[in-house]
């Protein structure tokens, strides 16, 4: 009886892999190794003219990563890099947090409501992108049509060419870098469907006995968030935190598309791209994004060592 | 979702103290902090939903008034909320001719772009399926590290994974093919669609699947018989997910697909459009519509399915 049992268990398990082949293949070939053969490349001078006759030349170096680490500029697509994958995940499910509070109670057209708030997220990143550049044209936008002639601008304000705009409040004349403001609220609209549609369905399935039971005790409405539904959300936030972040420091289409990097906008992504297209050096780029990764799990690392606790740690 | 939403309905109820404050009968009470807040917030939550509603569709509606508008009559007057001078559909006509006809060729785009989403939707289905019913359903040793395995393939930014990827194909001469980036596709999104679908095996009742094995069915009938028709939403929800993410992909069809035109998806087409100035910014808007409007569509149609597959298992927090 043992001996037959274990062959169940045999001929499950070999089923089991059986199944999973051809997702192990595709994994294993087209992403496992790549990330290897990365590693390789980034050690290697490889260019694209010298593509055919250097892909097999196995003699190491680390000009690669001297090049990227001491090039000009690589240090400020850093810290752009940092500025805005930071501060684009805290407004991004910050907007979703509010969106799917106000959207949490039925009402008429919530379906509808709902959908729209999903379609940035949805829509195609080429076009969405096209849509802001042209809203944000000096000449045609309608920002600035509406800026001159509405609000009063002296002139109108190229969004995404200029580095630093000034803000003048109360007499004061705020520095701000323009365009990377921009596409950071760019990056905030475009994804917070996403915290939006994780946060919401966390919401709907919370027990409202805890939120009743506070309400007979006359909590204020504001008290009952702060008290009882926030607490029960800091599981999703914490996830969401950690997925935000990680798509975020990684992006590359939105900026690229948006800016090509430019006006203080260059994030690492977008150098590595350079790299390789540009000035066709693989191995420098293969190096720098070698680089982002290692950096963003030395973050991850400390975000989890000093901000996020155990229950949260349970949650993801 | 409709079940938790009549779940929520019930539990929330009209806050009582408005109903005692309104009711003639009793003496008015002094405004509480509850009172000011549930009218303050109730304002709030309209006018925050208004605020958000301008701010998602306000974009894709100057998208669609540009594209019907003649470049001439965005340049006099670009502030207008509506075309002021009727609308014209030329731009539309110029986006979709072939490029023999003068137009940009739009038309072969689309074509391409749907092959590849749909392409990628069959191939990923194929795959997934069968894996994530394996880690949903089978005891093998490392089953847990798999998906652990998968979903870290997400730490790594899209553009490294392009370098490899790119001198690979450029070496063994499948760039520029369509099939090397629906591969490119599927290896992508694989480890997501797993993850969905294994979510979804879980909640399928075991017993009918032990049922059909004891009169005899081998494990792939049982899939195809029992198990797939079950999962059928979840497949279908899966399905929408990968044909958007493929349709909408730019980097790596950037890469792969730039020197060979024949082969462009409406996605790069568009980006290379942008590149080009004498290309007015209202042909540039009527082919951002061509390029939105079937993911809209598709998007609208089946939104409940879409959004109740992607946060399955989200609710548990």
């Amino acid at each position: 009886m043992a001996r037959r049992r274990r062959t169940l268990a045999q001929q499950e398990a070999r089923a089991g892999y059986a199944l999973l082949s051809p997702t192990l293949i595709v994994v294993l070939f087209m992403v496992v190794l790549p990330i290897l053969w990365t590693i390789v490349i980034a050690f290697q001078s490889l260019r694209l003219r010298n593509l055919r006759t250097r892909l097999f030349d196995f003699q190491f170096t680390l000009d690669n990563f001297q090049t990227v680490l001491t090039s000009p500029g690589f240090l400020e697509a850093l810290k752009v890099t940092l500025i805005y994958s930071i501060v684009g995940t805290i407004l991004s499910i910050a907007l979703g947090l509010v969106a799917a509070l106000v959207v949490r109670k039925p009402f008429k057209g919530r379906t509808l409501v709902r959908a729209s708030m999903l379609l940035p997220y949805v829509a195609p990143v080429v076009a969405v992108t096209f849509v802001w550049q042209i809203m944000l044209n000096p000449e045609l936008g309608i920002v600035n049509a509406i800026g001159t002639d509405v609000l009063g601008w002296k002139e109108s304000i190229p969004f995404l060419e200029q580095r630093t705009g000034t803000i003048s409040i109360l007499g004061l004349d705020l520095k701000v870098p323009l365009a990377l403001t921009v596409v950071i609220l760019y990056q905030a609209w475009r994804y917070f469907p996403f915290s939006f549609l994780f946060i919401l369905a966390r919401l709907q399935a919370l027990p409202g006995e805890l939120d009743e039971a506070a309400r007979v005790d006359g909590a204020t409405p504001l008290q009952r968030f702060w008290h009882i539904t926030f607490p029960q959300l800091q599981g999703v936030i914490a996830l969401l935190t950690v997925l935000r972040f990680i798509w975020t420091f990684n992006e590359f289409d939105d900026i690229y598309l948006l800016t090509q990097g430019g006006a203080g906008t260059e994030v690492v992504s977008v150098r590595v791209f350079r790299y390789l297209t540009g000035r066709g050096d693989i191995g420098a780029a293969a190096a720098l994004s070698l680089v982002l990764a290692l950096l963003l799990v030395v973050l991850l690392v400390l975000y989890f060592r000093f901000f996020v606790n155990r229950e949260e740690a349970k949650a993801i | 979702m409709s079940r938790t939403e009549t779940g929520t309905g019930v539990a929330e109820r009209p806050p009582a103290p408005k109903a005692t404050a309104r009711r003639p009968s009793r003496p008015r009470p002094p405004l509480s902090r509850e009172i000011v807040e549930t009218r303050i917030l109730g304002v709030l939550k309209w006018v925050t939903i208004a605020f958000f509603l301008v701010a998602t569709l306000f974009p894709f509606y100057y998208m669609v008034m540009l594209a019907v508008r003649t470049i001439e009559d965005l340049a006099l007057d670009p502030g207008a909320l509506w075309p002021p001078r009727g609308i014209s559909l030329s731009a539309f006509g110029d986006v979709l001719r072939s490029p023999e006809d003068g137009g940009q060729g739009f038309l072969l785009f689309l074509r391409n772009s749907g092959m590849i989403a749909l392409a990628s939707v069959v191939l990923t289905l194929l795959v997934s399926i069968l894996g994530s019913y394996a880690i949903a359903r089978l005891q093998f040793f490392g089953r847990r590290q798999v998906n652990f395995l998968f979903l870290s393939v997400y730490l790594f930014p899209a553009i490294l994974l392009a370098i490899p990827l790119f001198v690979f194909f450029t070496r063994i001469g499948l760039r520029g093919s369509l099939f090397g980036l629906v591969l490119v596709y599927a290896s992508q999104i694989v480890p997501v669609t797993i993850h969905m679908l294994r979510n979804y095996f879980e909640t399928v009742p075991e017993s009918l699947e032990e049922a059909a094995a004891l009169d005899g069915a081998s494990r792939l009938t049982i899939i195809r018989k029992v198990s797939l028709p079950l999962a059928m939403p979840a497949i279908m929800a899966t399905s929408l997910f990968v044909f958007m993410i493929a349709w909408n992909e730019f980097l790596f069809a950037l890469l792969f697909l730039v020197e060979n035109r024949q082969n462009w998806t409406v996605s790069l087409g568009l980006s290379q459009l942008a590149g080009s100035i004498e290309v007015a910014k209202t042909t540039l808007m009527a082919g951002s519509v061509i390029l939105t409007v079937p993911i809209v569509i598709l998007f609208f149609a089946t939104e409940r399915l879409l959004v109740e597959g992607l946060t399955a298992g989200a609710e548990k927090g």
